[in-house]
């Protein structure tokens, strides 16, 4: 990466409020004054019940919708610039790959749209699927894949660009834990080599730790920042990982904070009634 | 599901699988029609009341050039407004896509008419047309084809998975990009459901266009002349070639479909190889 005098935050996030149907009478205060800094190369999650705004959050960054107020910044640049030069890739619990192209062309289509020619993104895309060791699958069409598989497909997708930033919302929901955890061990590889920077939004406490520097613990109505928990497991992560103590002690932290937010709002049902 | 990818395409074990699934419905075929021949000859069957199935497959070989001329009179007039209907529906599903007032009066109209039987406008196009001219049937079967292509293609354009919308718009995919891209590779399954539905409902509906007068030429006239005029066996061999034609207009889309499936997948194939 070339840089500047000093490298730009990957993400940065000053009073950023999201009101959906503002000044109706359905109006939702779907985030409130939000202030958040990612460095570059960081793994960031972020964990809440739902309705706490964490997806919102990740499609404001994403620039697929307007804050009400507030300034977002994805690489020193304002978000629509970063998304209009495909600064971040972005990957969903859904693979999303096209049913009607092949795996290596799914992986071209990012660039494609960015106006590179054939034979350049044809030997990109076969390299992302050599970094998700899906090498001989390139021709295969997506519906011969499991859904691993596919996952990883999308995750090559996301790469493709080499961009700075990739944006995950719960992309290993739909999986079972076995290969959950392999997937995790498998994206951590994945960012290390690439350093990537990474906002993950997900509903697990073991993911959200395995995976993170920092996990953010957000609360419903209106959406906002908790309580921010600094992850040390080091770089390598790996199995050994899953039964350290530490790792076990951040788990803790991490539900702790959530049964705060629980206890706080009150008996299931009844508080906003 | 990581394995079973590898397509075998041997000989043998192909032709088994075919005939597993041709085996039931052709024993089916021949028990019918032996039971219905079968039927005939044993408690007498008057002709007038049913002719078994050694008469009619005899007359229709009989008749057979004048089965075919009919055949071709319906069958130009199904597949002119076939095409023309599948075209200018498929058309108009890009207009309401673009105009959403557009779409959601022209939309509800059109489901509705799919459930009525507008066939019967065609007595209507009659008076505005000479009475020999085939222009009424033709538009008949334009209007029939219209909204069957119509409703679907613009659902498969509009119906599109939101993650592949919210990805293309992070990829800053242009409208035009998202259409071309995405809207139209989805609608394309839609558009041969449409025409599966559409090619036999054309031939239908040209045949029961010849009900509400004009020629005596097609296949509708004939049947009912036939049977009209106590030439019962004829009155089913001409009934024999209506199926005939309607079986081919449908093996015709589902063909059409496999075709134009198989030539995107083995293009990708083909593409992926050589870059490999």
């Amino acid at each position: 990466m070339t840089s500047t005098a000093a490298t730009p935050d990957a993400v940065e996030i000053t009073g950023l409020s999201k009101i959906f149907n503002a000044g109706r009478t359905n109006a939702v205060e779907a985030l409130v004054d939000v202030d958040l800094t990612i460095a570059p190369g960081e793994f960031v999650s972020l964990i809440g019940p739902s309705g706490c705004g964490k997806s919102t959050l990740l499609r404001l960054i994403a620039n697929l919708l307007e804050p009400t107020s507030g300034t977002v910044l994805v690489n020193g640049k304002p978000a629509a610039t970063a998304r209009k030069e495909q600064d971040y890739g972005m990957a969903f619990q859904q693979s999303g790959l096209f049913e009607w192209r092949s795996v290596v062309r799914n992986i071209e289509l990012p660039l494609e749209l960015k106006g590179w020619d054939k034979a350049r993104r044809r030997a990109r895309a076969l390299e992302m699927l050599d970094l998700v060791k899906l090498g001989d699958f390139a021709s295969h069409m997506p519906w011969q894949l499991s859904g691993g598989m596919q996952q990883r497909v999308a995750i090559a997708r996301a790469l493709a660009a080499h961009p700075p930033l990739l944006l995950m919302d719960e992309p290993f929901g739909a999986l079972d834990e076995m290969t959950r955890e392999h997937m995790q061990a498998e994206l951590l590889q994945i960012c290390a080599r690439t350093s990537t920077t990474v906002v993950f939004v997900t509903h697990s406490i073991p993911e959200a730790v395995y995976l993170s520097n920092r996990v953010i613990v957000m609360s419903p109505r209106p959406g906002r920042i908790t309580e921010i928990i600094d992850v040390d497991l080091g770089t390598d992560r790996d199995e050994d990982t899953r039964e350290a103590s530490e790792f076990y002690g951040k788990i803790t932290a991490v539900r702790e904070a959530l049964r705060g937010i629980e206890l706080a709002a009150g008996p299931r049902g009844i508080e906003d009634r | 599901m990581s394995h079973g990818v590898t397509v075998t395409s041997a000989g043998p074990a192909h032709l088994t699988r075919i005939a597993q699934v041709a085996l039931p419905p052709l024993v089916f075929g021949v028990l019918f029609f032996g039971g219905w021949e079968l039927l005939v000859a044993v408690f007498d069957i008057q002709p007038y009341f049913l002719v078994p199935p050694s008469d009619i497959v005899g007359r229709f070989v009989d008749n057979l050039d004048l089965i075919w001329s009919a055949m071709r009179v319906s069958g130009a007039n199904a597949l002119v407004g076939l095409v023309a209907g599948a075209v200018l529906g498929a058309a108009m599903s890009f207009v309401l896509l673009r105009f959403r007032l557009l779409d959601e009066i022209v939309t509800p109209l059109s489901i509705a008419l799919n459930a009525v039987p507008i066939f019967v406008l065609v007595a209507v196009f009659n008076n505005m047309f000479a009475i020999t001219s085939e222009v009424p049937r033709r538009l008949m079967v334009t209007i029939v084809v219209y909204f069957v292509v119509l409703v679907n293609v613009a659902r498969g354009l509009r119906q599109v998975e939101n993650t592949h919308l919210e990805l293309m718009r992070s990829y800053a995919a242009s409208d035009w990009e998202i259409l071309r891209l995405v809207r139209v590779p989805n609608a394309i399954s839609y558009f041969f459901t449409a025409l599966k539905i559409a090619a036999p409902l054309a031939v239908i509906t040209a045949f029961v266009s010849e009900y509400f007068g004009g020629s005596q030429n097609g296949l509708g006239n004939k049947i009912t002349s036939n049977l009209a005029t106590s030439k019962k066996a004829e009155g089913w061999a001409y009934v024999g070639g209506a199926c005939l034609l309607g079986l081919a207009f449908y093996l015709t889309a589902v063909v059409s479909e496999i075709v134009v499936a198989r030539r995107g997948a083995v293009g990708g194939t083909a593409r992926g190889r050589d870059g490999a």
